[in-house]
């Protein structure tokens, strides 16, 4: 038998159409019909822009990576609420599986609340089930107001919740009226939609409804804005918001990474709303806009040239020339930092190739990153993203919302009275918008991506195996759950979800971070050990006769 | 750290649980049946669980855990999923090519009273594969029931009776380590006596570094093995909360005999396992097992100053805490506080038997199962403690009332390699006597004056 190594001796195949159908002819016609519209090699040169098919039903047995309703509402969006009791009501397991797996970091401040590092369920058991489970979650919650005093009360369902008809709506009335906390219910059971991204809406909606806008104070610094759809992992928040102050741009609210109720409430008072995770919070963003007459302005504080993109159209936004030259003081000093470490880790990684196969925005905002370190993306992909996240909000009107979407509840709102205030005219914003492309607008990741490289919704293990053994990307950038398949096949991987228990990675500190860490993987020498020295070369040399 | 947890009292709770110290059915259900060759585990229900459930898995071994989902919507939860599992079983059949399909239910196609036996039958399958089920709502047991139940499971719907008896026993070795189960392995081989361990996640989740992903790892119990477990002359289910499950239904199936013993941890433990072997083989104790006895016994004397009257506190699954509970005893500390988040209802019982047996006095060790580490720490708050034993999950209390931690049981997230490194038997005894003393020790030396740190201890 030959020796196994780990040479890349045949060249990746180049990504092709006919490639992609080779992959598919493997499925049984009713998947390879699903899965065809899933999957697309971009190509700029068409004369229509091209469509892929996304947020739809996971096809059973197929080994998709996505989660559920519940994980996006309470994994994501609320768990990093710090001075909020937020409360599964439902059996163990998903309270359980969301203590402390997701890194937001959370600090810890004197004299503030903060129940990151706790996870609080009903622990239903099935008498629960039979009888129904609304007395155990009144009491259960009355349990927690004995040791703590939250902002607010988060209520999350969990799948049976919904099949036996407890009103967890009736529960957060009562308890918000007998203790005058506010008690937010979320319908989030893992079964609703067809991805976390069910989860994130339900959790934007309940967010506006009673949070947002409930507190009025003022905002003391002269230019303030919210950061949205960024859930600190890693630190990633932190940095962001450290070169934000840098500039002189105070936040007033995070949503959510190492975020509180109380900030929260305040948010509306901000001049600009910043995103950063499109997908998950987009939502928030666009209502606040309808009742407060918030702009928003889609960032991407990960990578070098976009955080500097981001930053200039802050500063742009805000049409103060003071605030930007403080920007470009930042920008420069900033770079000049850390241009020598950048220019070391170029060095070592420029030409590489890498997959991108994240939650519903990282995969785009990363392969700014590889770019400015001089690598490709040669595959991309989201678990839970909508097509506006893959082709642009230009693209938003003609998504036909299937039976599993039409569930999720679409709120239509308008000015609120006395908190409605615009910035600029509307047609002073048309013209700001022609100069701030990110102004209002996402364009989507095809737009960045190269031609003939690979796009890919909901990935599954199936095409994971068939893509790394073709396309021999030097690095795949995924979550735990294949982390070790591809580590195992002798492909370079690391988590972007978790980061692999490091970071930050955003901004400029991040940048050098992540491209130390990746140099790290690449490098590590027991890569060079895989194969043992006696399946390299023979030991046993043969002899007839006595001669040798 | 935890600093909102009230420090003054501790609050006895009956509805709420915080920072829980059990989680779910069917990530037992998960584990053991990637301990048989050759299977795919099938999550039905919502497909989160089954992306929590291997999330944690990997991250407790480090190792790739395959599992799938019948990814129901809302609608297949109000008309039932059996439309998801048919064509969840096609597409891994078509796809993944396992021998088998092995299905546990989820909170969600409980509820809703989906019946598998009616499902799985009405299925046209391909030629020579399977589809097996367990029962595993999450509103009951725990991750250690569930571990039972799909052990159980393998025995219901594969083991067949011959009539030719295999001369084999079957060793069901409870919600351990694949290290642990080489280990236990160990101990049948010296007495030479033939088995089949049933689930065998080494080679699984222990599997080497090649530079190829192997969706059925080499390891894990032969299917042809599981099926001739009917042939078996004699069962031993190891920690009788995770293992019982499975010989009983060999026992009621097949009439297949068996003996429930603890998990063998700590000397006393690993001795009632060797005695059984024994008895059961006729043989002797083999020389190396009362040798491998008395290097422990040897180290525990030599050590013994450092551990004497030590108060720990013990968290995890039952069968592992009960014996890591005779374990410290036998080191001569004191177990303050011991707990686990499984609804174990004999739990109490021998936890009050061990404690009996080595004379510890009413009221010197606080225990209870269905606690949650939340409670732990609000009592560790009012009675100090000088160490932690169990999970990660105790490393926010460790931090917080500044108390070393020893790892041990399921699971452990934030430490690397400790799967393939035993806690049970005598061997495995010597890796933990070793980490607690090292971790007091260690702790000793960061504590002490100048003027008595020593080179010697």
């Amino acid at each position: 038998m030959a020796p196994k190594t780990l040479e890349k001796e045949v060249a990746a195949v180049p990504v092709s159409t006919a490639y992609l159908d080779d992959v598919l002819d493997k499925y049984e016609p009713k998947v390879y019909k699903n899965r065809k519209k899933h999957l697309l090699v971009v190509d700029h040169t068409l004369e229509s822009p091209q469509e892929i098919m996304a947020n739809v039903r996971t096809i059973p047995g197929i080994l998709s990576h996505r989660g559920c309703c519940y994980a996006g509402c309470k994994g994501v969006v609320l768990a990093p609420l710090k001075d909020a009791l937020t409360i599964v009501h439902g059996p163990i397991g998903c309270s359980f599986y969301t203590w402390g797996t997701r890194r937001h970091k959370a600090s810890n401040d004197e004299g503030e609340l903060n129940l990151v590092p706790y996870t609080f369920s009903t622990d239903m058991h099935e008498t629960d089930i039979v009888f129904g489970g609304e007395k155990k979650l009144t009491a259960a919650i009355e349990e927690a107001l004995q040791l703590f005093t939250p902002s607010a009360i988060n209520i999350c369902s969990t799948c049976p919740v919904g099949l036996i008809g407890d009103d967890i709506n009736a529960v957060a009335a009562r308890i918000e009226e007998k203790y005058g906390i506010t008690t937010i219910a979320y319908s989030c059971e893992g079964y609703k939609g067809v991805s976390q991204s069910a989860g994130h809406h339900i959790a934007n909606n309940q967010l506006i409804k009673r949070i947002i806008g409930s507190n009025d104070a003022e905002p003391t610094a002269q230019y303030n804005v919210n950061l949205l759809g960024e859930y600190n992992i890693g630190g990633d928040g932190w940095e962001t918001e450290r070169i934000l102050k840098r500039c002189g741009i105070n936040v007033i609210s995070v949503m959510t990474g190492d975020g509180s109720i109380e900030e929260m409430r305040r948010s509306h008072k901000a001049d600009l709303n910043l995103v950063q995770c499109h997908r998950s919070i987009n939502y928030i963003a666009e209502m606040m806009q309808a009742q407060y007459g918030t702009d928003w302005l889609k960032v991407n504080f990960v990578g070098l040239t976009t955080t500097v993109r981001s930053l200039r159209q802050i500063a742009t936004y805000f049409e103060d020339t003071a605030l930007s030259a403080r920007v470009e003081e930042v920008i420069k000093d900033e770079l000049a930092q850390i241009a020598e470490d950048i220019e070391h880790y170029k060095t070592l990684l420029a030409g590489k190739t890498a997959a991108l196969y994240v939650g519903g925005s990282r995969s785009h905002h990363y392969q700014a990153l590889l770019r400015d370190l001089g690598m490709s993306t040669v595959i991309a992909g989201y678990e839970f993203a909508h097509r506006d996240d893959y082709e642009g909000r230009e693209i938003k009107g003609s998504i036909k919302i299937d039976a599993d979407s039409k569930n999720i509840e679409e709120l239509e709102l308008g000015p609120v009275d006395g908190k409605y205030r615009l910035r600029f005219s509307p047609d002073k914003l048309e013209a700001l918008k022609q100069e701030i492309e990110s102004l209002g607008y996402y364009e989507g990741i095809i737009k960045e991506m190269d031609n003939g490289t690979l796009l890919v919704d909901d990935l599954n293990h199936f095409e994971t195996e068939e893509f790394i053994r073709a396309l021999k990307p030097d690095v795949f950038f995924s979550g735990i759950k294949d982390k070790y398949v591809l580590q195992k096949s002798g492909t370079h991987s690391r988590q972007l979800h978790s980061y692999d228990y490091a970071g930050p990675y955003a901004g400029f500190k991040g940048a050098v971070n992540f491209a130390h860490d990746l140099v790290m993987d690449l490098n590590t020498p027991v890569w060079q050990q895989i194969v043992p020295p006696w399946r390299k070369e023979p030991l046993l040399v043969g002899s007839i006769g006595g001669e040798q | 750290m935890l600093d909102a947890t009230p420090r003054d009292s501790v609050l006895e709770r009956t509805a709420l649980v915080a920072n829980p110290a059990k989680t779910c059915q069917p990530v037992g259900a998960i584990y053991a049946a990637l301990g048989v060759h050759g299977v795919m585990p099938h999550s039905h229900g919502s497909q989160g669980c089954v992306s929590f459930q291997r999330m944690f898995l990997t991250r407790h071994f480090k190792e790739p855990a395959m599992a799938s989902t019948s990814a129901f919507t809302e609608g297949a939860s109000v008309f039932g999923g059996g439309a998801n599992l048919k064509t969840a079983v096609r597409n891994i059949f078509d796809l993944y090519d396992p021998a088998v399909i092995a299905v546990h239910t989820t909170c969600l196609s409980e509820t809703i009273g989906d019946d598998l036996n009616s499902y799985v039958s009405a299925m046209e399958l391909p030629e020579g594969k399977q589809v097996i089920y367990c029962s595993t709502p999450s509103y009951q047991g725990s991750h250690i029931t569930g571990y039972a139940s799909m052990a159980a499971g393998f025995i219901t719907h594969m083991a067949q009776k011959s009539g030719v008896p295999s001369g084999k026993v079957m060793v069901v070795p409870g919600f351990i380590n694949p290290g642990d189960m080489r280990e236990i392995k160990h101990y049948f081989e010296e007495f030479d006596i033939a088995f089949t361990m049933m689930p065998d996640t080494t080679g699984v989740f222990d599997a080497p570094m090649t530079g190829t992903f192997e969706m059925y790892p080499k390891g894990g119990t032969p299917l042809a093995e599981v099926v001739a477990l009917g042939d078996a002359s004699y069962s031993f289910a190891l920690g009788s909360c995770a293992s019982e499950a499975a010989a009983n239904m060999l026992k009621n199936k097949h009439d297949v005999a068996y003996k429930a013993l603890p998990l063998p941890l700590g000397i006393a433990l690993t001795d009632e396992l060797v005695m059984a072997l024994a008895r059961y083989s006729g043989k002797p104790v083999p020389a190396v097992l009362e040798e491998e006895r008395g290097q422990l016994v040897d180290c525990m004397l030599d050590v013994h100053q450092y551990l004497d009257q030590k108060r720990v506190a013990i968290c995890g699954d039952p069968d592992t805490v009960l014996g890591l509970l005779s374990f410290v005893l036998e080191c001569g500390m004191v177990p303050a506080f011991v707990g686990t988040g499984t609804p174990a209802k004999d739990f109490d019982s021998q936890v009050e038997a061990l404690l009996a047996s080595f004379g510890v006095a009413e009221g010197v060790c606080w225990h209870k199962a269905e606690t949650d580490y939340f409670e732990l720490h609000q009592r560790i708050i009012q009675q100090p403690v000088d160490l932690l034993l169990g999970p990660s999950l105790f490393k926010q209390i460790a931090r917080a009332e500044d108390i070393p931690l020893v790892r041990a049981g399921f699971p452990v997230l934030d430490r690397y390699v400790h799967s393939y490194l035993p806690i049970v038997g005598y061997r495995g005894a010597l890796q933990l006597l070793k980490a607690l003393a090292d971790t007091i020790m260690d702790r000793q030396d960061r504590d002490c004056s100048d003027a008595d740190l020593e080179f010697v201890m």
